[in-house]
């Protein structure tokens, strides 16, 4: 049943060849065997899953299913949901129970999907590999000496191990895109404002949005048909009607534009990577696309930029962790500001600390217009290229990550080694843009991700696309060893 | 830019961290490293670029100026570390 498309499983509910029920369990029982040794989940929600389970089943009988009634699935440990406790992976929440759900999690709940649990994932966010976790790493499930990648890491390696049949992550950085690329999977990460950000724990919130993660593009079309959408609550949600994705899933791609930006195939990018990235532009050519070298001349400057947007926002946004309110609070202070700084100190690990100190300082007196004003005016450039690109192109396809997933520990002393991981994901998010990670041919057994951006509210073309390549070739249908 | 020991103190008071004098050095050392990364941005002329705020260039929607929010005191505190007759407890400000 682990290995059925999210189409195959609704059908099969439906005509009651197994029930939710069945099917909750059976995941479960993959839960319990596998998680283990790959730490995907910070928390399994068997016995709310179950009843989960069994209302659908009842919902299903009655014929009053919603597109993903009985479908199990999981959270990203990011998304708000009450009673289910929402740790961001971080030792601050570890102790925190969300008063409501996130709307990503009510929408889904309410198109009847069930929830497995709560995935692990590097703390608040910040990281490329899932070791930033109070819950410790996540093991890829391709190799697991090697990290899943982050910061949605759980979600992927989850998903990767058919442990869930989809998840949801959040992508601020290439959090979505990467940890697919590493582990295997089908992510896409919406333009800004699709998905509505209300109840997802901020980091930045100007680059934050959430998407699906799953093992196919048609199961991410369904995902994503049901977590976008206007939301009041969102002071940033786009009031943007949302196209039927899966309608849009088979259209030809006769005469697609497909731009290669020529600095994402240069210095530092792994070969055999490449490889399968031109293997899979040729199939594409084959379906009738056309491709055009394209430049985004100021994107070696994203991984710069970025690192000041992103901890500036994250020190604005994590001062709301006071151990006052809720979370972690040290013992026996002294005074205020002793509660104040142990219960950060404590609560919050060494990468978050170094974002807000960076975040802290760029924003600090003196030195606004020479980091965080400079910063947001070469965004302005970065976005720049992006649109100029769109009037050449379609679409606008490179690897998602330079490399394969890389050992657990290998880059751990270095941030600035680990920041330069996300060298081709960045961009998309500075300018707002749809970007999406299907697989392509493995490299010595591991998972490489191709990237496809497209233009603003384009998810429906990415998912296309993507869609397109997957009817044709198998790379997306690889297992890895252990979790048939 | 390269950060010392005291800025990292004066940093991490700005932002309430209690830090170590040991974790001081590492962070100064990590801290500088990436402020030279963050620094391969002056070599970009930005004269006359208008910084960006948002993607799509909206801005804040308005709403109504009526109550959305129904009174939650109870579940919102019952996850505070200290309560007390619907106070926040904190230790003493003021002596």
């Amino acid at each position: 049943m682990h290995d059925k498309t999210i189409a195959e499983l609704v059908a099969g509910l439906r005509a009651r060849t197994y029930s939710s029920v069945e099917l909750t369990r059976h995941f479960l029982e993959r839960i319990a065997r596998h998680n283990p040794d790959l730490n995907a989940f910070i928390t399994v929600a068997a016995e709310p899953a179950l009843t989960a389970a069994g209302q659908a089943d009842a919902a299903l009988a009655a014929g009053t299913g919603g597109p993903l009634t009985g479908i199990p699935i999981a959270h990203k440990d990011i998304f708000c949901t009450a009673g289910l406790r929402t740790s961001c992976g971080s030792r601050m929440l570890d102790n925190f129970i969300a008063p409501y759900d996130a709307t990503v999690v009510e929408r889904l709940a309410a198109a009847g999907a069930v929830v497995l649990g709560k995935t692990n994932m590097d703390e608040f966010a910040m990281g490329s590999s899932n070791e930033t976790s109070w819950y410790g790493p996540v093991k890829n499930p391709w190799d697991q000496t090697r990290v899943p990648g982050g910061s949605s890491g759980g979600s992927a390696a989850a998903v990767a191990a058919r442990l869930c049949v989809a998840a949801t992550g959040t992508d601020t950085g290439g959090s979505i895109r990467q940890p697919a690329a590493l582990c295997g999977i089908t992510g896409i990460k919406p333009t800004y404002g699709r998905c509505s950000r209300w109840g997802m724990i901020a980091f930045a919130s100007s680059l934050d949005q959430a998407g699906p993660m799953a093992r196919s593009a048609a199961d991410a079309a369904l995902l994503l048909q049901t977590m976008a959408g206007f939301d009041p609550r969102d002071s940033t949600s786009l009031d943007t009607p949302v196209p039927d994705y899966v309608a849009g899933l088979d259209g030809d791609l006769t005469g697609l534009r497909i731009g290669l930006p020529k600095e994402y195939f240069g210095a530092g990018l792994d070969e055999r990577v490449a490889a399968g990235i031109q293997a899979a532009i040729r199939e594409y050519e084959r379906q009738g696309a056309t491709v055009v070298e394209i430049s985004l001349p100021n994107s070696p400057l994203s991984v710069p930029v970025y690192y000041v947007v992103a901890p500036a926002e994250c020190s604005s946004n994590l001062a709301r962790f006071d151990g006052v309110r809720y979370g972690h609070r040290c013992e026996q202070p002294k005074d205020l500001e002793d509660l104040y700084k142990r219960s950060r100190a404590e609560g919050f690990g060494a990468e978050v600390q170094r974002r807000i100190m960076i975040g802290t300082y760029v924003l600090s007196a003196g030195y606004y217009d020479a980091y965080y004003l400079k910063a947001q005016k070469i965004r302005h450039l970065i976005a720049e290229d992006f649109r100029r690109a769109f009037e050449q192109a379609d679409v606008i396809m490179g690897p998602t990550s330079p490399t394969t997933a890389f050992p657990i520990g290998a880059k751990m002393d270095d941030p600035v080694a680990m920041y330069l991981n996300d060298i081709y994901t960045i961009a998309a998010n500075l300018a707002g843009l749809p970007g999406m990670s299907i697989p392509v041919a493995p490299v010595d057994g591991m998972p490489v991700g191709l990237q496809i951006v497209g233009n603003y509210f384009d998810e429906g073309r990415l998912l296309n696309v993507a869609h397109r390549l997957q009817r044709e070739t198998d790379w997306h249908l690889g297992v890895p060893a252990g979790f048939d | 830019m390269a950060l010392d020991r005291s800025d990292v103190e004066k940093i991490a008071h700005l932002a309430r961290l209690a830090v170590t004098p040991a974790d001081c050095d590492r962070y100064a050392h990590d801290l500088s490293n990436i402020l030279s990364l963050v620094a391969r941005m002056d070599a970009v002329d930005t004269t006359g670029v208008e910084p960006m705020a948002h993607p799509l260039h909206m801005t804040q929607r308005l709403r109504p100026d009526l109550p959305t929010e129904s009174d939650q005191r109870d579940r919102f505190q019952a996850i505070a570390p200290q309560t007390d007759a619907g106070l926040y407890l904190v230790p003493k400000v003021i002596e």
